[in-house]
């Protein structure tokens, strides 16, 4: 999960705590893994320092702390570039795949068009792979079924949520 | 790179319920293009449109230029016969027919004397691996070899486009293998331009290029180097 663009995401919808925003990511992202207050902290000092966020004194929010983070045009650019560019396809990938469908449909940004991105960049290796079963030996194809047997289970996950994505923004976006 | 078989803003209904609303495609001579798209969302009735099966409501189909749309059904069937091939998801050979009589039944509907179409089905057999499977009648077949047989029915006639409707949907996924890597391989040798139905990811990433068909529209916004 990466963790810097997702809060940068969270913090596109309006400007929030850094305790607030602990609570949104644990409630859409953690599944189980909650993530350290230390971690928020330090990684909104870091994304202040490099101008993707400014800090705004105004009143607390439900927690204790006071400085409220506004993201900026440099971190609203880095939101659009990971939403828009397509992972790298490779095993174990879903996790990032699913921060960026939730994201966008919190942010009402086109999932589907992200999700047929993804599709073409998955067919796109899933071709290089079937190449090399081609002109490969066995123990090529061996290891190129391994591959496209994972990028064919992304594709089918890709298939059911593209399926299913106006219900996920309702409950995304009550 | 010349446009081997196109649609238009092709429009289908069947009855009341529209199946294809608006769906334009253009495919490359030489090119395997895959159209993939969930249950329902019209890329079987695209390829029967391509294909001159079905007769679009509004829209255009041009194969070598020519509008497929205004033909007589009479031209369209000469066109299929002897233009086009095609391979179905079950391979539906004449049961009462053997094998190489399978084969050779586009070359006897073309005008080819029988000896000579029986010779050149024959001649199919050692590439599909049925080597001595000639006589044996569909029942005799496993799916994978009667695909094989059909899939050697759709390109013994040299065709200029293959039209491919699940050609591995009722194959486990070593047969489907089989299957594709025949098709592509005589695709290729032949120049035979391939439009292949299906919802398989392992089975598109055979072709050059996919495109997606989802409520009746063709999603193909740019276009993948191969």
């Amino acid at each position: 999960m990466n963790v810097p663009v997702t809060l940068l995401g969270l913090l596109e919808r309006e400007p929030s705590h850094g305790y607030d925003l602990k609570r949104e990511y644990d409630a859409y992202f953690g599944r189980g893994k909650p993530l350290p207050f230390g971690q928020v902290y330090s990684t909104l000092s870091r994304l202040a320092r490099d101008g993707k966020v400014v800090i705004s004194e105004v009143g607390p929010g439900d927690g204790p702390d006071r400085k409220r983070y506004v993201i900026t045009d440099l971190g609203a650019t880095e939101v659009e570039q990971w939403l828009t560019q397509p992972v790298e396809p490779e095993p174990h990938l879903q996790t990032v795949l699913f921060a960026k469908v939730v994201l966008a449909l919190m942010l009402d940004r086109p999932a589907g068009e992200y999700l047929d991105t993804q599709r073409r960049a998955h067919l796109q290796r899933m071709r290089e792979l079937t190449e090399i079963k081609r002109t490969g030996g066995l123990v090529d194809a061996l290891l190129a079924d391994h591959g496209l047997y994972h990028l064919e289970a992304d594709l089918r996950w890709i298939e059911m949520t593209g399926a299913r994505l106006d219900a996920l923004k309702k409950e995304v976006r009550p | 790179m010349t446009i081997a078989i196109e649609a238009r803003n092709v429009m289908f209904s069947f009855g009341r319920t529209p199946a294809l609303r608006g769906a334009s495609i253009a495919v490359e001579s030489g090119e395997i293009l895959a159209i993939m798209g969930p249950s329902g969302s019209g890329k079987s009735t695209l390829l029967h449109c391509l294909a001159g099966i079905l007769v679009p409501g509004s829209g255009e189909v041009l194969f070598d230029g020519a509008r497929v749309d205004s033909m007589t059904e009479a031209e369209r069937s000469r066109l299929r016969r002897d233009r086009f091939g095609f391979v179905f998801q079950f391979g539906q050979l004449v049961p009462e027919l053997t094998a190489v009589e399978n084969v050779a039944l586009p070359l006897l509907f073309g005008g080819v004397r029988r000896t000579e179409a029986l010779r050149k089905a024959y001649g199919w057999f050692e590439r599909l691996g049925m080597d001595g499977m000639e006589q044996r009648r569909s029942g005799e077949l496993s799916g994978g070899q009667a695909q094989r047989v059909a899939l050697a029915r759709g390109l013994v006639a040299g065709p200029k486009v293959l039209f491919a409707d699940e050609p591995t949907g009722a194959l486990d996924s070593l047969t489907s293998e089989q299957v594709m890597d025949l098709l592509v391989a005589v695709a290729r040798e032949q120049g035979t331009t391939v439009v292949l139905v299906t919802h398989e990811p392992r089975v598109a990433a055979c072709a050059d290029r996919e495109v997606i068909v989802r409520d009746g529209r063709v999603n193909a916004p740019d276009r993948i180097a191969s």
